[in-house]
């Protein structure tokens, strides 16, 4: 009895001390995941794969990445990659990432959509597609579990640089930064809604609001269109900017794909 | 062909509760959306599941608009013989799919 009051009473003070270190979105330790900003009732979505509707767009990924699209020279995404589950473990965590070709970064679904245009000589898919949307989540869950790892590569410092000032610039007709939000305010509430710190570790995401699965660009647009500024274009160079900024900052934490959100 | 989630056990005994838990992939549009051009979208839902063991209905559920996209549907039964599990989603524009499982009792 005596040793359960002990432990309580150590709990509270362990809790309080928490309570009181300043926040900070830099530091690891005080860095967490949506997921755990999100009602019991989401996170349990979440956690069972067989009520994660995002899991549907994984199978679909999976068929697609299997299918023969009669491309040239390699008619299917396994003819050159084979399984998956070992050739794109990892890969989801490390992009965005530079490409030699383009000399600028790409995200994984322009990484996608190189891959279908070089090697199977096939149109690439529209952005935000079903299509896209579908291989691009059955390649990142092959990541799920693993730390985010974005590539100490130079090349991607001044895109990374212009990323965090996009990060921490004033937008739209509320005119209010990101950083206002997701680093100042994390962890109060936008109204009814509780402000995450913005950590890209679930996507493409199943948001109940969209009644489907959309990516980070999907996301960001999402929130310029809230502080009514206008939203950077699908696929646009500000937009992976971003991307690059946000696994930086999110670097070392767990990949959820497919992560479920309100 | 909607692509169906459907997780149930392949064997069970004789008079055991079974649960099965389905997950389909439908927009569940409810017809009072209005579309990219300001006109309304019809309305496309799935309006009908039911559970056939052998034949028989066991589980059966109607659907309406508020109902949202992808039903996650959960229901039991009691396992009796071996035998197969017919599940069919029925809804509007013609929409009909069945998924059969077979389950072993021992």
């Amino acid at each position: 009895m005596n040793r359960q009051r002990a432990a309580s009473l150590l709990a509270a003070v362990l809790l309080l001390a928490g309570a009181a270190e300043p926040q900070s979105t830099t530091k690891p330790e005080t860095r967490r995941s949506g997921f755990a900003d999100m009602g019991p009732a989401i996170q349990a979505i979440q956690r069972d794969d067989t009520q994660n509707p995002a899991m549907l767009w994984v199978k679909e990924g999976e068929a697609a990445w299997q299918q023969d699209i009669g491309g040239k020279p390699r008619n299917s995404c396994m003819g050159c990659h084979g399984d998956a589950a070992l050739s794109m473990r990892g890969v989801a965590a490390r992009y965005p990432a530079f490409d030699t070709r383009l000399q600028r970064p790409i995200n994984l679904q322009q990484r996608i959509n190189q891959c279908r245009e070089r090697h199977q000589g096939a149109p690439p898919l529209a952005v935000e597609s079903s299509g896209l949307l579908h291989l691009e989540s059955y390649v990142a869950h092959q990541s799920r579990g693993m730390s985010m790892a974005p590539p100490d590569d130079a090349r991607l410092t001044p895109w990374r640089e212009r990323g965090a000032q996009w990060f921490a610039r004033r937008m739209g007709q509320l005119d209010l930064s990101c950083a206002q939000c997701h680093d100042g305010l994390a962890g109060k509430r936008l109204a009814g809604n509780p402000i995450p710190q913005a950590h890209p570790t679930g996507y493409p995401i199943y948001r109940l609001e969209w009644q489907g699965v959309g990516s980070l660009q999907r996301r960001l647009r999402n929130c310029m269109v809230g502080i009514r500024a206008e939203p950077f274009a699908f696929g646009s160079i500000e937009t992976v900017e971003l991307e690059l900024f946000l696994a930086q900052r999110a670097r070392g934490m767990p990949l959820e794909t497919p992560a479920v959100r309100p | 062909m909607a692509r169906t989630l459907i997780h149930a056990p392949k064997t069970a005994r004789a008079g055991e509760v079974i649960e099965i838990r389905t997950l389909i992939a439908h927009p569940m549009e409810t017809g009072y959306r209005p579309g990219e051009n300001g006109q309304v979208l019809p309305r496309d839902i799935i309006r009908r599941f039911s559970c056939r063991y052998n034949g028989e209905l066991v589980f059966s559920a109607e659907l309406y608009p508020a109902i949202s996209a992808n039903p996650y549907l959960v229901f039991h039964t009691v396992a009796t013989v071996s035998g197969t599990l017919a599940l069919t989603w029925e809804g509007d524009n013609g929409f009909a799919q069945t998924e059969s499982l077979a389950l072993q009792v021992t």
